[in-house]
């Protein structure tokens, strides 16, 4: 069976005498037996940690959880820097979460969590942070300021948590290079390998800023001008 | 610059520290050679012990002396007094900063039972309960702007002329530089060492034991390294980790024959050992789920189903799940005292690289997750308060000159190949340091670890590139293996009689 990976400067093809294997299993194999110089990152083989996603065919996959095909096309995650052969530098997408503030800022006491509220944002909670989204999703290629996917879906999950008091300072952050930015193209659902909508995530978000008060500013200035006159 | 806290590694205690270490009012700096939601603890699923009693009647005490028993004596009952109290407390915490617990009908955070537990007691999030606790708790480290450097790896802990702590050596894994982080204290927080046991381990690749190897060529002692507990459910082939859980919801372990042979819920040393019997009497073993139903496991075990039908090719719902017992935890460690203090002035050590005292010869399901926060905080404190209050912290930074391991390597001739060997490590500790040790094996064991310490100048790696050199960092890993290998192997031959997870057969 012949692979094909993307290497610092070019495609190599390995041969590999394995059958029904994981990528992972793949590619470690290859480092091991053949090519200790290939560089990748993996972790946990569960499908948990993230850190083996990259590209298959041009679709993201985490390694340890794809099998792999004859002739199969190999290379490192978009959007982010490649540091070698398959790594990518995941600092700038993982900066995403601090800028977008996807955590509990303020703590409401009175909040009394039920087994149907646990449900709300229980998918959302299963991110792993493996950057699937984010190598998948156009929007980049426009705006490198996007929040991007992943980010905004956990800002969906404290904003749809009744233990956040402050739903709406949440809100206000992501206005800008946030849920108005996305095209709702659906790339990041169709690759995450948790099952996480985050365009879903990203329309809920834009219906709660709506009823905040926000309006699409795209909108905003096709039709903007009807008043001026 | 000088930082008042480093922090080396960025799993659930690590960053518990962390939180602590700023919380105290000391400046901190995290360093892991990963990414922190990357770590160990992400691949935690069963949950967290805390006599909360929020199903069925439980208690602080019970939780106290069923940690005590499945300690078989080697547990501090004072530090497994302050764990188990401090348990409800560490929940609400997390609660509090937004972890998803699962709940029950009338919205307690709902338990369920692991084994060796007199109730109901790991609070849980389906199967994701590391995962849920660790990406919280980064959430937490981002709010709170704490610093942390991804991507370096720790090569030596630095000592000062005095033999107390000053900083650390690492490794930047993107650009291969060298760097040195002084610090007045440091909190060592890598994690276990079952990668010794290699594919025979339900860890990450990561847990290769390289703070616990840094630490202890300072000097610091290391205790209980014998105690390597093996989980009782890893899947045949891969050895990937089948939570606890679907045993604590009702599964059952049968033979081949189809019959079952152990108390499921019984401590996982007594369970490993009935499933090696079997398999050593020529039985498959087999983890049956099917009578629980398709909606159930979809709701509470959705992980096991997806990991059993990727390496398996199995579907719990109606096959039976082929399993064996694999290495999974590793009791032993740095030794601490209560404020998890180690023998090394201003060195501190929390999680699973350190040993409090709390799982003795063999842990509990669901003792793990709490201990990195119940010790992590307890870490993160001690170390503030050491740099505010002691004087070896305030003495002139005059870190001990030495060669460093990458020095030395620039000579080694790789005649050998260092793979092959850390496979072969692990085949050989799997059956000669494993679930039964004789003390005949044992000492095979111990004469091919000693070889192999010999040949690792005929080692070495092959790949010379600077950037990201992963060829390096495994042979590094693979040096510290050695050690902590070296040290498991002496601790097993000391200890003559049965104890925990260290059962000795004649022979």
């Amino acid at each position: 069976m012949k692979i094909s990976i993307k290497r610092d400067f070019d495609f190599i093809e390995y041969n590999v005498d394995m059958q029904d294997a994981t990528l992972l299993e793949v590619i470690e194999t290859i480092k091991t037996e053949q090519d200790s110089s290939l560089a990748y990152s993996s972790g946990c083989r569960s499908s948990v940690c993230g850190s083996c996603s990259m590209r298959v065919n041009e679709k993201e996959v985490l390694a340890c959880a794809y099998k792999v095909q004859d002739g199969d096309v190999v290379e490192p995650l978009k959007n982010v820097e490649v540091i070698r052969d398959l790594v990518v530098n995941m600092d700038k997408a993982l900066a995403t979460k601090k800028r977008a503030k996807t955590w509990l800022q303020t703590y409401n006491k009175e909040a009394k969590l039920t087994h149907e509220d646990e449900k709300t944002n229980a998918l959302q909670s299963d991110c792993i942070l493996c950057g699937s989204c984010y190598s998948a999703c156009p929007v980049y290629a426009v705006n490198e300021a996007f929040l991007g996917p992943f980010a905004l879906t956990g800002v969906w999950k404290y904003v749809s948590d009744k233990r956040e008091a402050a739903p709406e300072e949440k809100i206000e952050t992501i206005q800008k290079n946030g849920v108005w930015d996305c095209t709702l193209c659906n790339e990041c659902t169709l690759v995450c390998p948790q099952n996480i909508s985050s365009k879903a995530d990203i329309e809920k978000l834009r219906m709660r800023s709506s009823m905040a008060g926000y309006s699409d500013p795209n909108f905003a200035q096709n039709f903007g001008g009807g008043l001026s006159f | 610059m000088i930082t008042d806290v480093l922090i080396i590694g960025a799993g659930g205690a690590g960053l518990t520290a962390a939180l602590a270490a700023k919380d105290a009012g000391a400046s901190v700096r995290v360093l892991t050679k990963e990414y922190p939601t990357r770590s160990q603890t992400c691949m935690a699923q069963g949950g967290m012990n805390a006599a909360l009693g929020n199903v069925s009647p439980d208690s602080v005490e019970e939780h106290i002396q069923n940690t005590l028993k499945s300690a078989h004596g080697q547990a501090n009952e004072e530090a497994v007094r302050y764990m188990c109290s401090e348990a409800p407390n560490a929940i609400e915490w997390l609660d509090e900063i937004g972890v998803c617990f699962s709940r029950t009908p009338d919205g307690k955070i709902a338990q369920r039972k692991l084994g060796g537990a007199s109730a109901p007691r790991a609070c849980y999030a389906q199967d994701y309960t590391g995962l849920k606790i660790l990406h919280t708790l980064y959430e937490r480290c981002l709010k709170e702007d704490i610093e942390i450097h991804n991507e370096r790896y720790l090569l030596d802990l630095l000592t000062k002329e005095d033999g107390s702590i000053c900083g650390a050596l690492i490794l930047n894994i993107r650009s291969g530089e060298l760097e040195h982080h002084f610090a007045k204290s440091v909190v060592l927080a890598s994690g276990g060492y079952s990668r010794i046991y290699d594919k025979y381990s339900t860890n990450s690749t990561a847990s290769t034991g390289d703070g616990i190897a840094a630490a202890a060529r300072i000097g610091a002692k290391l205790l209980g390294m014998e105690f390597v507990q093996f989980h009782p459910t890893g899947l045949k082939n891969s050895s990937i980790l089948i939570s606890e859980s679907a045993r604590g919801e009702g599964g059952y372990l049968l033979n081949s024959k189809g019959e079952r042979f152990v108390n499921e819920l019984a401590p996982r040393d007594e369970v490993s050992r009935a499933i090696n019997e079997q398999i050593l009497a020529g039985e498959e073993v087999f983890l049956d789920i099917r009578h629980l139903g398709e909606a159930f496991i979809d709701e509470n075990l959705p992980q096991e189903r997806k990991l059993a039908l990727l390496y398996e090719k199995v579907d719990p719902v109606k096959d039976l799940i082929p399993i064996k017992a694999v290495a999974h935890y590793t009791m032993g460690g740095i030794e601490v005292d209560n404020k998890s203090q180690t023998s090394v002035s201003g060195l501190f050590a929390c999680g699973e690289c350190a040993n409090h005292k709390v799982h003795g010869a063999n842990r509990l399901g669901g003792n793990s997750l709490l201990e990195i926060i119940v010790f992590g905080r307890e870490a993160g404190k001690s170390a503030a308060h050491y740099t505010f209050c002691d004087d070896k912290s305030k003495n002139e930074l005059n870190c001990k000159k030495e060669t460093n391991f990458l020095d030395k390597l620039k000579s080694f001739s790789n005649e050998i190949d260092f793979y092959e060997k850390r496979s072969y490590v692990g085949e050989l500790f799997y059956k000669k340091v494993g679930i039964i040790r004789k003390e005949s094996e044992l000492l095979e064991a111990q004469k091919e670890i000693q070889l192999l310490k010999e040949q690792l100048p005929l080692m070495g790696v092959k790949d010379t590139s600077k950037v990201y050199n992963t060829n390096l960092v495994e042979f590094i890993e693979f040096r510290n293996m050695l050690d902590v290998c070296e040290a498991v192997v002496s601790a097993a031959l000391e200890r003559k009689e049965s104890c925990g997870a260290h059962f000795v057969a004649e022979g």
